[in-house]
């Protein structure tokens, strides 16, 4: 970033900061959307592009110029042999120069989990995606305590295991919808058909959003967790800023209409309700940056997480149709196979930092203002840690020591709901159908953030009767 | 050999003999105590070896760390006793050591 953007970059936020409360939320996504395209056209700034090169192996780059940002590492099967190397020869790495900035790079498990467990030292603020976001909202994932403690506090009780109990049934009804109303006698998209249709649905219960519109959900998901800047995606600007831009529309719409049928009496164990029930954030929709932040967490934080095991789950077990013959003998197996999905996935490659001193850590020198990177997706390979890391074990005896959860105060708010529905899911497919092929190869996200699939070709086989 | 004992919380009792000094957690787990996850495998990072200390050994067990505290507190059913069983040390001089579980793990 050149000086002059870094100004105006600080001007912006300290801008923003000051009329959050007072601009109506749309009008700021749209003054932001118009800054950005002015210093677009001024030339001050340069929309970045990633357009795809194969990668070469890890062993024949200089260790120092090891770069894991990359957004079609996973695409290429490439982050093995990457991660690999770093947790052997660096296993805390900075890499000077990325289209990101500089950075380091934590990749064993232990290392991860000091990171995460340190707030103190290691910040989560400003946000906890490795690049620039182009809108600076205020979300708790990306808040050090305290104030983290109190806004996570006040929604956390939706997805609390008391709530999920009484949930079970309704999840359960709607996955069963779903599968009954696959296809068996031709190949179809098992993203587009049951993951991202299953995570739209629940999503769409928590917050009480319009089920008929329950579609936006993920895709505002995608648009909003994918522009290049942030992650490596393929979202343009123009498409992130009217993303959101709909999205704040349609919550403050939802939240005045929720306040109203509130004030009529009307009663709700939804995210939304359960915000205008908190003394601590009942306020929210006057901090329009952190209602949107919020808003956007829970929104992106259910969906690409969920969709992407699920989607995860049949892959595993169809390039391990041992380990299906496993399951389908002893289905107690479910909840320990869901977990071993969630390591094996890792949905979320990593949650960033930056160092708010200077810090010795694994025999380096991080300074003030670094930035971290935590990659779950090497902890979860770890040899240090997981026997055998790469293999798909559904008994795996420490299989629920993976952290694609995080540790510490940022440890995934919806584990158990994730958990549940993937158990579900596991639960019904058993009881109809003998297996599922992958056919082809599944596309993958271009991403360096979410380790997931564009689409996954399946025929699913009926059990006999 | 020392009794530990652990009350869920609909009532049902798991009595365990053991003679190892180590963590609750770890005591818990070994003897397949339902209830008693300890995800993190005893860092206090992950909260899911919640147990509620009962009165009488409140003084022995001792107060709760600050991670603890952190990690306790995100608990809708976190109590004045609350512990992380992976941040209790074990001996066998704790003979008759009894402790509740919540409803749910984090």
């Amino acid at each position: 970033m050149n000086t002059t953007d870094g100004v105006l970059d600080r001007a912006k936020m300290t801008a923003q900061r000051k009329v959050q409360s007072t601009i109506p939320v749309q009008q700021q996504v749209r003054a932001a959307h118009l800054m950005d395209r002015a210093k677009r056209r001024l030339g001050m700034s340069e929309q970045l592009v990633f357009s795809e090169t194969p990668i070469p192996d890890a062993a024949d780059v200089p260790l120092t110029e090891l770069d894991v940002s990359n957004p079609f590492l996973f695409r290429q099967g490439k982050w093995h042999s990457y991660f690999r190397r770093l947790r052997d020869e660096a296993p805390v790495h900075y890499l000077a120069d990325s289209p990101f900035g500089p950075f380091w790079s934590i990749t064993r498990y232990e290392d991860i989990r000091a990171v995460d467990l340190d707030p103190d030292v290691f910040s989560a603020e400003p946000r906890i995606i490795l690049g620039h976001a182009p809108i600076n909202v205020e979300m708790f994932i990306a808040m050090d305590p305290p104030k983290h403690d109190v806004q996570r506090k006040a929604v956390q009780g939706v997805v609390a295991p008391r709530n999920l109990k009484e949930m079970e049934s309704l999840i359960r009804e709607r996955v069963q919808e779903v599968l009954d109303g696959l296809p068996t006698d031709r190949p179809f998209d098992w993203v587009e058909r049951v993951s991202k249709e299953i995570t739209a649905r629940m999503l769409a219960t928590l917050l009480d959003f319009p089920y008929e519109e329950r579609h936006k959900l993920p895709y505002w998901s995608d648009a909003i967790s994918g522009t290049a800047e942030a992650t490596g995606g393929t979202t343009d600007q123009d498409l992130f800023y009217t993303a959101i831009g709909d999205l704040a529309r349609s919550f403050m719409a939802l939240w005045h209409d929720k306040a109203a049928r509130r004030e009529r009496g009307e009663t709700g164990f939804d995210l939304i309700t359960l915000m205008q029930s908190s003394e601590d954030i009942k306020d929210l929709i006057h901090r329009p940056l952190e209602f949107l932040g919020n808003l956007t967490l829970l929104i992106v934080g259910g969906n690409d997480t969920t969709r992407n095991s699920m989607s995860g789950s049949v892959l595993a077990l169809h390039q391990n149709p041992d380990q299906l013959e496993k399951l389908k003998a002893n289905p107690s197996l479910i909840p320990n196979m869901v977990s071993e999905t969630i390591r094996w996935q890792t949905p979320l490659a990593y949650m960033r930092r930056v160092a708010k001193q200077d810090v010795h850590f694994g025999g380096q020198f991080i300074r003030k203002g670094d930035k971290v990177v935590m990659w779950y997706a090497s902890g979860n390979r770890d040899e240090r840690q997981f026997e055998d890391p790469d293999a798909f074990v559904i008994d795996r005896p420490n299989a629920r020591n993976h952290m694609s959860f995080g540790f510490g105060v940022h440890r995934c708010m919806g584990n158990r709901l994730a958990e549940m529905q993937l158990r579900i899911l596991w639960e019904e497919i058993l009881a109809r159908f003998d297996r599922i092929e992958v056919i082809g190869e599944p596309t993958y996200v271009q991403s360096n953030f979410v380790k997931g699939y564009e689409s996954m070709t399946v025929q699913v086989t009926p059990k006999a009767q | 050999m020392a009794t530990v004992t652990f009350v869920e919380h609909d009532g049902t009792v798991h009595q365990v003999d053991h003679d190892e000094d180590g963590s609750l957690m770890e005591i818990a787990t070994n003897h397949a105590v339902p209830g008693i996850e300890g995800d993190c495998g005893g860092e206090a990072a992950c909260g899911t070896c919640h147990v509620i200390v009962t009165d009488e050994w409140a003084g022995t067990v001792g107060p709760r760390t600050g991670r603890e505290q952190q990690m306790l507190e995100m608990s809708p059913e976190c109590e004045a006793n609350s512990r992380l069983a992976c941040q209790v040390a074990v001996s066998s001089a704790m003979d008759g050591l009894k402790v509740r579980l919540p409803e749910f793990q984090m």
